[in-house]
């Protein structure tokens, strides 16, 4: 059963490789989604242009529904894949954090690096500041790993939460996909006005 | 669809060389798509999702390294990426680096490739890469409070349908749609 590293011993090589691989197309779809540059990114949030809601949230939805298709045709075993334990003030927390840096710097860690491969010299400077601030989180203030570790709620899903399976889950998402796309295009026309002209 | 008016898929104002043959971004939608198969590939594969975070903490294990190797394994956050000596054999830093190898493949078939700096028509140069510096600085904290950044919980975990990634996600864009205003002369 699938996910194959559960039966197949990979050398530490083959395993950078297929890291190398992966991240390939990670990159590639980035970029090709325009996020690569933090107008694109930023755009969101001033209404003009959701494309980054559209390819988060039709990815979510892409690889939800293929898990749980894996997973019912018993071809994938959910439970040997990976699930960070849920922290509500951690992650809630943390996302506050993490959205003003977004909105302030223009890009989050991975598009960052999208950025700076086209040559985008302000992406260039935000991952020069996302090493000095893992770095400074390790130096200064390793003790709020303890404090996160504490208020671990463990490996939580809404299916567990809720007792709806995930396939329903499934519908509702793509259900709300549907939903979000014509209230983003409504949107997009809406705040139109707010796109820089130059 | 209207996201195909963008007229500038560059979005750089200001005397930086814009490529004006830039070709158009792909249809969000197909884009996250194929994005999605990537994701689920990682998953098939590894057991794992994407992450991005982890490989800029690898770095930071590295360069404490050469410092000190001694501290670097005492040090609580820096020890899980220390990795035996070897730091920069990283798992997430070679994804991102396949990351990189990969967005300048699109950037240059989509003739986006240009020594610029995105920003607003109403920031200087220098004010925008100062930003741009303290947003990475802000946004690595978050990211290592929430324990993943956009890509190891919004993405991975919101596949999964990991309750914390879902709150993760609604604090993130709660938390930039609120700032949005402050911060408008940076973009608009």
């Amino acid at each position: 059963m699938l996910p194959l590293s559960s039966f197949v011993e990979w050398s530490p090589a083959a395993e950078l490789g297929i890291a190398l691989l992966l991240g390939a197309g990670f990159g590639f779809c980035l970029e090709r989604a325009g996020f690569g540059s933090a107008r694109k990114l930023t755009a969101v949030f001033y209404l003009y242009d959701m494309a980054v809601v559209k390819v988060m949230f039709t990815a979510i939805v892409t690889t939800m529904a293929g898990l749980f298709l894996l997973s019912a045709g018993g071809w994938m075993d959910l439970s040997q894949l990976y699930l960070e334990p849920t922290n509500y003030a951690a992650q809630g927390l943390g996302g506050l954090v993490f959205g003003a840096g977004f909105i302030v710097g223009g890009y989050c860690p991975g598009t960052s690096v999208s950025g700076a491969a086209t040559g985008r010299m302000d992406a260039m400077l935000f991952m020069l500041g996302m090493l000095c601030g893992v770095l400074a989180y390790a130096e200064f203030t390793p003790g709020l790993d303890a404090w996160i570790k504490a208020g671990s709620s463990g490996e939580l899903t809404l299916p567990t939460l809720t007792g709806l399976g995930m396939g329903w889950w499934v519908l509702v998402f793509v259900a709300f996909l549907a939903f979000a796309a014509w209230g983003m295009g409504w949107l997009e026309r809406h705040f139109t006005t707010l796109r820089p002209q130059t | 669809m209207s996201h195909s008016l963008t007229a500038n898929p560059t979005g750089n104002p200001g005397a930086r060389p814009i490529p004006s043959s830039a070709r158009p971004y792909g249809n969000p939608y197909l884009m996250g798509f194929l994005l999605g198969l990537v994701l689920l590939a990682t998953y098939v594969v590894t057991g794992r999702g994407l992450g991005a975070t982890a490989a800029f903490s690898a770095v930071a294990a590295w360069l404490a390294g050469i410092v000190s190797p001694l501290q670097v394994q005492d040090n609580l956050v820096h020890g899980r990426y220390w990795n035996d000596g070897a730091p920069l054999a990283s798992w997430t830093l070679f994804l991102l680096a396949g990351a990189a190898l990969g967005a300048f493949v699109s950037g240059w078939q989509g003739r986006r490739l240009a020594w610029s700096v995105e920003r607003g028509p109403n920031v200087s140069v220098n004010t925008r890469l100062v930003l741009a510096f303290a947003g990475g600085f802000i946004a690595a904290y978050g990211a290592k409070i929430a324990k993943g950044c956009t890509s190891g919980q919004a993405l991975t975990g919101g596949s999964m349908l990991n309750v914390g990634s879902l709150v993760f996600m609604l604090a993130v864009f709660a938390s930039a749609y609120a700032l949005a205003w402050f911060v408008r002369k940076e973009w608009l």
